[in-house]
C-alpha cells in the first residue's frame, strides 16, 4: 500500500473523522445524546484502532516520522480525548454546539499528532499552531459566560506572543546552522552565542506552552475562565504533546548543548515547583486550584527530563500517561459537580462524602495520585521521575524536589478534608452521575490504579525508549 | 512458607470487608482476619525457628523473589529474619487488638475497618521486603489511612492533628527517598536490593551523606528529637485503635527503618554520626519523660511517655553493641505491646467517663476492676517492673550501652537511666490518682470491659508477660540479626 497512507495512518483516521462530524453537521438530524454517543464509540475506535496496522518510517525528506514510541505517544492522546468525550457527558450534552467543540478539539489533536510526529521546525510550527488555536476556540465555548470569552482572548494573545518568540528562535536556528532539519541540526549545534540565543528562544516558547515559571501567568485565568471539558483537555493533552516533543528535541536536535540545557532545565524546574505550589496553597476556585497544581506537576516532569537518555523519556511518557488518568479524573469530579450543580469552590465540596461516596473516592484517588502516594499510579510515576532525574542530578535538586511533594501533599489534603471531615449545612445533594461520566471515571480510578502496580506498562515504554 | 501470604491476606480481608453488606459482618470479618493472621504470625515464627534449628545460617529465610520493574532493577524480593519476624508478631497482636477494641465504632464502620487493614497490610509488606523501593512503597501506604483515621474518626483538634502527621510523616519519607536514591545512585550495581547493597558496600562520601538523610527520614517515624511533635498530638487526637496501630506499629516501622537500612547498609556512617544519635535520643529520653510530668490528660501521659520509650530504641541503635541493639529490637516490641494496652485502657475508660483528665478521675477499681487491673500492668509495665516486657528490654539497652567504655557513652547512658525514675513518677501518680481513692458518684454506675475488651487486653497481656518471663526467645530470635549488622561495624576501620 501507499507509504503516505500507512505511515501517517493516525492522522488520516483524524482527518476523516473531523469530516465525518462535518457532514453529521451538516445533515443536522441528530439529538445531542445519540450524536455523543456516536462520538463516543468513534473515538473509542480510534484509540483500540491506534493499536494496529502501524508503520514505522518517515516522509517527505525527514519532515514527518513515525516511530514506535510516537504511536504510543498518540495512544495516550487518543485515550485522553476518549476519556474527555465520557466524562463532561453532562455540559456536552446541554451544549448547542456539540459537534463543533468537537471538530475543534480533534483538529487540535491532529495538530498534536503532526507536533510529536514532526522532523522538522517549520513542521513544528504549524502543528503547534494546529494544536493552539482550535483550543483558544474551544475555551470560549461557555456562550454566556464572560469569563469565558476572556479565557480565550488570553490563550489567544499569549499563543500568538510565544509563537512570534517561537519564530524568532527558529530564524535564528537558520540564520545560524543553514538547517531546519531535526537531523542534520545536532551536527550543526555548537556552543556559540548565536546558537545560544537561538536555544533559548526556542526554549521559551516550550516553556510557554507548558507554563513554566515565570511563562506560567496565562495558565490559572484560561483553566479558570475555560469550560471544564477544554480546561482538562489543556491541562492534559496539550502539556503532554509539548512534553513529549520538548523531550526528544532535546535530547536528539540540541544533545550538543547538553550543559547548557540541563542548567536551564534544572533551575525553572526549581522555580515551577515551588511557585505552582506556593501558588495553589491558597487557591479557592477547584479549577485555580488544579491549574497551580498542574503548573507544580510540570515543574517535577522537568526533573524527569533534566535526567539521562532512556531513562528520562521514559519517566516522562510514563508519568504522563498517569496524570492523565490522575488529572482527568480529578476534573472529571469537579465537572460533573459544576455542570449540575454550578460549585466551584473547594469549600463547597465540604461532606462531599456524606451524600456523593462515589465521586469522593475518585477525587482522593485522584488527589493522592497526584501528591505520589502509594498505591496509587502516580507514586511510581513521581518516583521514576526523581529517578530519572537522579541519573545526572546532584541531591540538592533532588532534594528540592522531594521536598516540594510534602508542601503539594498539603494543599491535596485541603480538598481531602474538605470532602472527608469537614460538616457541610448544605453539602452538594446526592448527584446522579451519567452512566458514561460513571464509565470514564472507572477507567481513571482502574488507570490510577493498576498502570503503576502492573509494571509491564512502565517495561512496554521503557522497551520503546 | 510463601511470605507473600502474610501481603495477599490482608489484602483479602481488605476486599472482603469492602463488600460486606452490614457493619457486623465486617466486624466479623475484619476479625476473621485479623485471628488468621495472627496464627499465621505464630506459624511463621515455628517454621523459622524450625529452620535456623535445622541449622540453616542464611541471613535470611523463606526468601523470594518476582521481577518487578526490571528496567530500574526493581524486584519483589522477600525474606525475614529474626528481626522481622518479632517485628511481624508484634504487628500480629497489635492488630488483632485493635481490631477488638473498635468492635464499638459505629460512625462509617466499613470505612474504619478498611483503613485499619490497609494501615496493617504496609506493616507487614515493610518488614518483609528486603528492596529498598518496596519497603519504601509500603512505609508510604500507611500515611494516609492514619490521616484518614484521626481526621474522620478522632476527637479533639483532630484535623490539625491529622495534616500535622501526614506531612511530617511526608517529610520523614521525603529524605528517605532522598536518601535511597543516594544510595542508588552509588552502588555499581544500581539496585535497590538490601542483601546485594550490603555485599557491596557504599562509598564513605555517600555514607556521609546518605546516612543522616535516612536516619532522620526513618527517625521522624520514631519519635526523634526533635521531630517528635507530631507524636502527642497525633496520639491525642486519634481514636482508640488509631492511637494503638500508630505507637505499637507505626513508630516502629522507623525503629526497624533505622537499623535494617540505615546502620546495616552504612556501618561507617552510623559510626561516624552515633555521637549525635546518643545525644539526640538522650535528649528524647529525658525530654519526654520530663514533659509527661507535666500531662493531665491520659492520652498525653502516653503519647509523650512514647517519645522517652521510643529514644530508647535509637539509643540501643546509636550505641552500637550488640546487646544494645538487641535491646533495641526487644524494646521496639516491648514498646508496641505496651503503648498498644495503654491506648487500648485508655480508650476504654474514656469510653465510660468520657474524659481522659486524671484529676477528673479517681476509685475506678472499684467500678470497674478488669480495666484498672490492666492499667495497672501496663503502667509497672512501663516503668520497668522486672517480670514484664519493659523491664527486660530497657535493661538490655542499659546493659549493652554500658558495655561501651567511652566515657561520653557512659555518661549518656547514665543519663538515660535517670529517666526511669521519672517515669514511675509520672505513671504511679496517674495510676494512684485514675485507680485509687473515693468513687465519684456519676461512675459508680459504669460498666466494666465487655468480653472484646477483655480479649484484646488478655492477648496484649500475653506477650508482654511472655516477654517478661521468658525474654530469652526473644533475644535469641533477635541475636542473628545484630550479630550480622555488628559485623558490618566492627569491620570499619
Amino acid at each position: 500500500m501507499n507509504e503516505l497512507l500507512t505511515i501517517m495512518k493516525s492522522e488520516w483516521v483524524i482527518s476523516l473523522l473531523i469530516f465525518l462530524l462535518l457532514f453529521i453537521k451538516l445533515g443536522k438530524g441528530m439529538k445531542n445524546e445519540s450524536l455523543l454517543l456516536l462520538i463516543q464509540v468513534l473515538l473509542l475506535l480510534n484509540f483500540i484502532g491506534g493499536f494496529f496496522f502501524n508503520t514505522e518510517g518517515s516522509l517527505f525528506a525527514g519532515m514527518y516520522h513515525s516511530t514506535a514510541l510516537i504511536i504510543l505517544q498518540k495512544n495516550i492522546l487518543s485515550l485522553g480525548v476518549y476519556l474527555i468525550s465520557l466524562l463532561f457527558a453532562d455540559w456536552f450534552k446541554r451544549s448547542e454546539h456539540l459537534t463543533e467543540y468537537f471538530i475543534l478539539m480533534l483538529s487540535a489533536l491532529l495538530g498534536m499528532f503532526f507536533l510529536i510526529s514532526s522532523g522538522n521546525l517549520l513542521m513544528f510550527f504549524l502543528a503547534l499552531e494546529l494544536a493552539t488555536i482550535p483550543v483558544a476556540a474551544m475555551a470560549n465555548f461557555d456562550l454566556g459566560k464572560k469569563i469565558s470569552s476572556e479565557a480565550a482572548m488570553k490563550m489567544i494573545l499569549s499563543s500568538a506572543f510565544s509563537s512570534g518568540i517561537l519564530l524568532f528562535g527558529i530564524s535564528l536556528v537558520y540564520g545560524a546552522t543553514g538547517t531546519i532539519n531535526f537531523a542534520e541540526l545536532p551536527a550543526q549545534m555548537n556552543n556559540g552565542p548565536l546558537h545560544i540565543l537561538a536555544f533559548v528562544f526556542l526554549f521559551t516558547a516550550f516553556a510557554f506552552k507548558l507554563s513554566v515559571v515565570p511563562f506560567h501567568l496565562w495558565t490559572a485565568d484560561v483553566y479558570e475562565g475555560a469550560p471544564m471539558a477544554t480546561t482538562s483537555f489543556l491541562s492534559v493533552l496539550s502539556k503532554g504533546a509539548v512534553a513529549f516533543i520538548f523531550i526528544s528535541t532535546l535530547n536528539k536536535v540540541f544533545l550538543p548543548m547538553q550543559e547548557i540545557w540541563y542548567n536551564m532545565v534544572m533551575i525553572l524546574s526549581i522555580l515551577t515547583m515551588i511557585i505552582g505550589n506556593l501558588f495553589a496553597l491558597r487557591q479557592q476556585n477547584i479549577k485555580r486550584f488544579l491549574a497551580f497544581s498542574s503548573i507544580a506537576q510540570v515543574g517535577f516532569i522537568l526533573v524527569g527530563v533534566s535526567g539521562k537518555e532512556p531513562e528520562s523519556t521514559a519517566s516522562v511518557v510514563f508519568f504522563i500517561l498517569v496524570y492523565l488518568f490522575s488529572n482527568l479524573a480529578a476534573f472529571g469530579v469537579a465537572g460533573i459537580i459544576s455542570a449540575m450543580t454550578g460549585k466551584e469552590n473547594v469549600n463547597d465540596y465540604k461532606g462531599l462524602y456524606q451524600t456523593n461516596p462515589f465521586l469522593s473516592w475518585v477525587l482522593a484517588l485522584a488527589l493522592f495520585s497526584l501528591a505520589g502516594i502509594p498505591p496509587t499510579a502516580g507514586f511510581f510515576g513521581k518516583l521514576f521521575l526523581l529517578t530519572a532525574g537522579g541519573t545526572k542530578a546532584s541531591y540538592l535538586f533532588i532534594t528540592i524536589a522531594a521536598l516540594n511533594m510534602i508542601v503539594s501533599l498539603y494543599y491535596y489534603l485541603r480538598v481531602i478534608r474538605a470532602v472527608f471531615m469537614d460538616k457541610n449545612e448544605e453539602p452538594v445533594e446526592k448527584l446522579v452521575v451519567n452512566p458514561s461520566a460513571r464509565l470514564g471515571l472507572l477507567i481513571c480510578g482502574a488507570g490510577i490504579l493498576l498502570t503503576g502496580i502492573l509494571s509491564w506498562v512502565y517495561d512496554y515504554i521503557q522497551s520503546l525508549c | 512458607m510463601n511470605l507473600s501470604i502474610l501481603i495477599l491476606l490482608p489484602l483479602l480481608t481488605a476486599l472482603a470487608v469492602l463488600l460486606a453488606r452490614n457493619n457486623n459482618q465486617v466486624r466479623w470479618i475484619s476479625f476473621a482476619g485479623a485471628t488468621a493472621q495472627f496464627i499465621l504470625a505464630f506459624v511463621l515464627m515455628y517454621l523459622f525457628r524450625e529452620e535456623r534449628i535445622a541449622g540453616s545460617t542464611q541471613q535470611m529465610l523463606f526468601e523470594q523473589q518476582y521481577n518487578w520493574f526490571p528496567s530500574w532493577h526493581i524486584s519483589f524480593h522477600m525474606g525475614v529474619d529474626g528481626i522481622s519476624v518479632a517485628m511481624i508478631l508484634l504487628t500480629a497482636f497489635v492488630v488483632l487488638a485493635g481490631v477488638l477494641v473498635s468492635w464499638n465504632v459505629t460512625k462509617m464502620t466499613k470505612e474504619f475497618y478498611f483503613l485499619l487493614i490497609l494501615l496493617s497490610l504496609g506493616a507487614y509488606g515493610f518488614f518483609i521486603s528486603l528492596d529498598l523501593f518496596i519497603l519504601f512503597f509500603f512505609l508510604e501506604i500507611a500515611v494516609i489511612p492514619k490521616y484518614l483515621l484521626i481526621g474522620i474518626w478522632g476527637s479533639g483538634k483532630k484535623e490539625y492533628s491529622a495534616n500535622k502527621l501526614a506531612l511530617m510523616l511526608m517529610g520523614g519519607s521525603a529524605l528517605v527517598l532522598v536518601g535511597l536514591l543516594g544510595v542508588y545512585f552509588n552502588t555499581p550495581a544500581r539496585s535497590f536490593d538490601l542483601l546485594l547493597l550490603s555485599d557491596t558496600g557504599i562509598s564513605r562520601e555517600a555514607q556521609m551523606i546518605c546516612f543522616p538523610l535516612l536516619f532522620v527520614g526513618f527517625g521522624v517515624f520514631t519519635a526523634l528529637f526533635p521531630f517528635h511533635t507530631w507524636v502527642p498530638d497525633g496520639h491525642s487526637s486519634a481514636p482508640t485503635a488509631g492511637s494503638m496501630f500508630l505507637a505499637g506499629i507505626s513508630m516502629k516501622l522507623g525503629g526497624y527503618g533505622c537499623l535494617r537500612v540505615a546502620t546495616l547498609l552504612m556501618p561507617e556512617g552510623a559510626k561516624a554520626y552515633s555521637t549525635w544519635i546518643i545525644v539526640l535520643s538522650s535528649i528524647a529520653i529525658l525530654y519526654g519523660a520530663f514533659a509527661t510530668m507535666m500531662q493531665k490528660d491520659l492520652k498525653y501521659i502516653n503519647a509523650y511517655s512514647s517519645v522517652s520509650h521510643c529514644g530508647f530504641v535509637l539509643l540501643g541503635i546509636g550505641m552500637l553493641t550488640q546487646t544494645s541493639m538487641t535491646g533495641a529490637v526487644m524494646q521496639m516490641v516491648s514498646h508496641g505491646l505496651m503503648t498498644a494496652l495503654f491506648f487500648a485502657v485508655i480508650g476504654m475508660i474514656y469510653e465510660r467517663t468520657h474524659t481522659r483528665q486524671v484529676s477528673e478521675m479517681g476509685g475506678l477499681l472499684k467500678v470497674m476492676p478488669f480495666i484498672s487491673t490492666v492499667l495497672f500492668i501496663v503502667g509497672l509495665c512501663s516503668l520497668g517492673l522486672p517480670g514484664l516486657s519493659g523491664f527486660v528490654a530497657e535493661m538490655t539497652v542499659f546493659v549493652g550501652s554500658w558495655e561501651n567504655p567511652d566515657p561520653f557513652r557512659r555518661v549518656a547512658t547514665i543519663a538515660a537511666c535517670l529517666s526511669i525514675v521519672v517515669t514511675a513518677v509520672y505513671i504511679l501518680r496517674a495510676i494512684g490518682q485514675t485507680a485509687m481513692g473515693p468513687v465519684k458518684e456519676s461512675y459508680l454506675h459504669l460498666t466494666d470491659a465487655r468480653w472484646n475488651e477483655k480479649l484484646a487486653a488478655i492477648i496484649l497481656i500475653f506477650g508482654i508477660v511472655a516477654i517478661g518471663t521468658a525474654p530469652f526467645w526473644l533475644s535469641d530470635l533477635i541475636n542473628p540479626g545484630t550479630e550480622l549488622i555488628m559485623q558490618k561495624i566492627k569491620m570499619v576501620p
